[in-house]
Formats: structure tokens, C-alpha cells, sequence
């Protein structure tokens, strides 16, 4: 049945160390984040800390890295390009996956803003979750071109029309928000793609140069890899590029019935 | 415990090459009962006014009668392929989702073949 009893080291202590603002702070807000050690074999705590939002940029990352560099230099996330083109700080913030770096702190509702992991995924340390599974589902797709024409001589040709097909998928930066925000992937995600992988996977069935088309789709048609999209939408809400997974999955639904029908 | 590389984790079994057939069911299915289901809330409003004797006479009538059946047939088959995604969704351990299965089988067509039975015998004239 579903799992009722949590793992071990899975209850989150409430309140675990505060830190308050500096003396003299004019506009503090408090943060409440998410702390995992698996070394130090204690469950998670809450961690709360009170930042001097006039000191730091706009963003929540500012606000992690004001954090790290300032009050708490063990605090540990994944961040790299800070312009949501890289997807490592996705996190959830404020009780919705979205990137940090993208992510003004004015734009959360609420005084005290909750910080934590992406959703049901195994967490290393802190704010930073174990992506192997996720990462090995977009490898599953064959997310690379397919043909068995012989090459030619210069490049595959495609038409602007044909190209425009791919706007709205080739933009995704895998970073898991959607993903883990899907409950049938927190349910399934052993057996389900979840949508990320299954957005990669129509980009390559509707490009025009692919020819595994046909093999691509008898991969996908599984009532788990493909049919857990019960079109709950999550994906959709939480996308930080604007991108619709959920109708790239209805789109692979379609396609499999044009071939039966 | 194990060494098992995440791309095979994620390859699983491979896909079982069918399940269009499972969801087109669905929506077929959901799209029949549509106006079944309003032709059959007006039959019950019609015939909450009627007597014993002529909610009899109206159960056999051929249309009457069909229509009753196909209303069971369907939302039963719509019941139990609803059902068994939910089995799949929240049942995990082989045992119980075998079991989930069987029983939504099971009781599912229990009660959709003696309701359908019960139709035929009050409008072929047994009741």
C-alpha cells in the first residue's frame, strides 16, 4: 500500500537553530530552511534566519548565498549560473518548486518563507537532492537526432515551419521542478518518466529529421512510462521557463492514437 | 544494497507496448455515458411518479430496457478501468495489487451482471 510510515531520518524536527538579524537590520524577513547532515545521523531540522534584506540582492539565491557567506557557511545547495539557464538551484520555495535565482523574495507570500528541497526525492545534504533517477529517465529517452538515411554532406536540413515545432520543449533546462512536483511521480517514480522526460521525448518524435519516430513511441506506450499523466497539471504551474509539459505528454497520447485509429 | 547502473533502474522492464487501447476505452466510455446519464436521471424523475405497475410496463419496453443495460454495461467496464488506475497508482506490493485487482474485477462484475440480470427478468416478464 502507500507508504504511511516514513523512513528513518525522514521527521523533520521543528524548530532547530535560529539565527537572528544583525543589530541595526532595517528590512529583515525570516527565512525557514530545511537542514539535512546525513553524516551527523540526526533527522532534519528547521533552521530559521532572520536576513537583512537591504544587504543582498533580490533573489531568494541572494538570500542563500548572504546566508552562506555571512551567517552560516555550512548551509548547502547547488547554484551555478544565477540567470535560470543552468537549473541547479531549483528548490522549493514557499511551498512551490521553482528556481532561486529566478525567484524574487518579495514575490512570497507570507512573513517567515519556507525553504526546502525539491519534493520526494532522496536528499544528499541540506537543499540538495539526489537527481540520479531523473537524470537516467532523460538518458532512456535517446534524447539525441535518430536517422539511418545516409548523412549528408552538409547538415540535416529542417524548415522554419518544422523548427517551430520544437519551441516550448527545447528550452527546458531539466532542472526537476516539474517533475517533483507531479504527485504520480511521487508515487511512481520508479515505473513512471515523469514529465520532464517525456517533454524530451516528444521534442525528438516531432522533430522533422528524426526517423525513430514509430520506435520512440512503442517505447513510451506503457501504462506507467507514459499513461501515469493523469494531466493533474502541476508541471505546467510550477515550469520556471513557461514551458507546458503536460501538453507535450497529451501530444505523445494523440500521436499513439493516430496510429491505432 | 545494489550495483545496479540508474540507466537500467530507469529502463525498468522495457515498455509493454500497449495501453492506448486502455485509455481510449476510458474516454469512449466516458463520452457514451454522457447522455445515458441524463436520459437516466429523467427516468428516475419520471418514474418516481409512477406506480408499480407501470414502472414494470416501462422497464419492458424495448428501448427502456436496452438503454438500462447499456447504462450498467458501460459504467461498470468505466468503474472498473477507472478503478484498476488507482489500484496501479497507490498499490505497490505484488500481493495486495494482484489482490486490489482481482476483487475490483470480481465485485465490480458481480454487480454490474445482477443488476443487468435483474433488468432481463423484470422485463421479460419474471417479476
Amino acid at each position: 500500500m502507500v507508504q504511511l510510515t516514513l523512513p528513518k531520518n525522514s521527521k523533520i524536527k521543528p524548530t532547530g537553530k535560529h539565527y537572528p538579524a544583525p543589530a541595526g537590520a532595517s528590512k529583515v524577513k525570516t527565512f525557514r530552511i530545511y537542514r539535512y547532515d546525513p553524516d551527523s545521523g540526526e533527522n532534519p531540522r528547521w533552521d530559521t534566519y532572520e536576513v537583512d534584506t537591504s544587504q543582498c540582492g533580490p533573489m531568494v539565491l541572494d538570500i542563500l548565498i548572504h546566508i552562506k557567506n555571512t551567517v552560516d557557511p555550512t548551509l548547502t545547495f547547488r547554484r551555478s549560473c544565477r540567470e535560470g539557464i543552468c537549473g541547479s538551484c531549483a528548490m522549493n520555495i514557499a511551498g512551490r518548486n521553482t528556481l532561486a535565482c529566478t525567484h524574487g523574495h518579495e514575490e512570497c507570500p507570507g512573513e517567515k518563507i519556507q525553504i526546502s528541497p525539491l519534493p520526494h526525492m532522496p536528499v544528499v545534504k541540506d537543499l540538495v537532492p539526489d537527481l540520479t533517477l531523473f537524470y537516467a529517465q532523460y538518458a532512456s529517452v535517446e534524447p539525441w537526432l535518430q536517422t539511418e538515411t545516409p548523412e549528408p554532406q552538409k547538415e540535416w536540413k529542417q524548415s522554419p515551419e518544422d523548427r517551430e515545432k520544437l519551441d516550448g520543449l527545447y528550452e527546458c533546462i531539466l532542472c526537476a521542478c516539474c517533475s517533483t512536483s507531479c504527485p504520480s511521480y511521487w508515487w511512481n517514480q520508479e515505473k513512471y518518466l515523469g514529465p520532464a522526460a517525456l517533454l524530451h521525448a516528444y521534442r525528438w518524435i516531432i522533430d522533422s529529421r528524426d526517423e525513430a519516430t514509430g520506435e520512440r513511441l512503442d517505447e513510451l506506450e506503457d501504462p506507467f512510462k507514459l499513461y501515469r499523466c493523469h494531466t493533474i497539471m502541476n508541471c505546467a504551474q510550477v515550469c520556471p521557463k513557461g514551458l507546458n509539459p503536460a501538453k507535450a505528454i497529451a501530444e505523445i497520447k494523440k500521436m499513439l492514437v493516430d496510429r491505432v485509429v | 544494497m545494489s550495483y545496479r547502473t540508474p540507466l537500467s533502474r530507469a529502463r525498468g522492464l522495457g515498455s509493454a507496448k500497449h495501453g492506448v487501447g486502455h485509455w481510449v476505452g476510458e474516454r469512449v466510455g466516458a463520452i457514451a455515458l454522457v447522455p445515458l446519464v441524463l436520459w437516466g436521471v429523467y427516468s428516475v424523475i419520471l418514474l418516481a411518479g409512477m406506480d408499480y405497475y407501470s414502472a414494470v410496463e416501462w422497464i419492458g419496453s424495448p428501448v427502456n430496457a436496452t438503454l438500462v443495460i447499456l447504462t450498467i454495461f458501460i459504467s461498470t467496464t468505466h468503474m472498473i478501468s477507472g478503478l484498476r488506475v488507482v489500484i496501479e497508482d497507490y498499490v505497490y506490493s505484488h500481493l495486495n495489487k494482484a489482490a486490489c485487482l482481482l476483487l475490483n474485477l470480481f465485485v465490480g462484475w458481480l454487480a454490474g451482471a445482477l443488476a443487468i440480470f435483474s433488468v432481463l427478468k423484470v422485463a421479460l416478464g419474471g417479476a
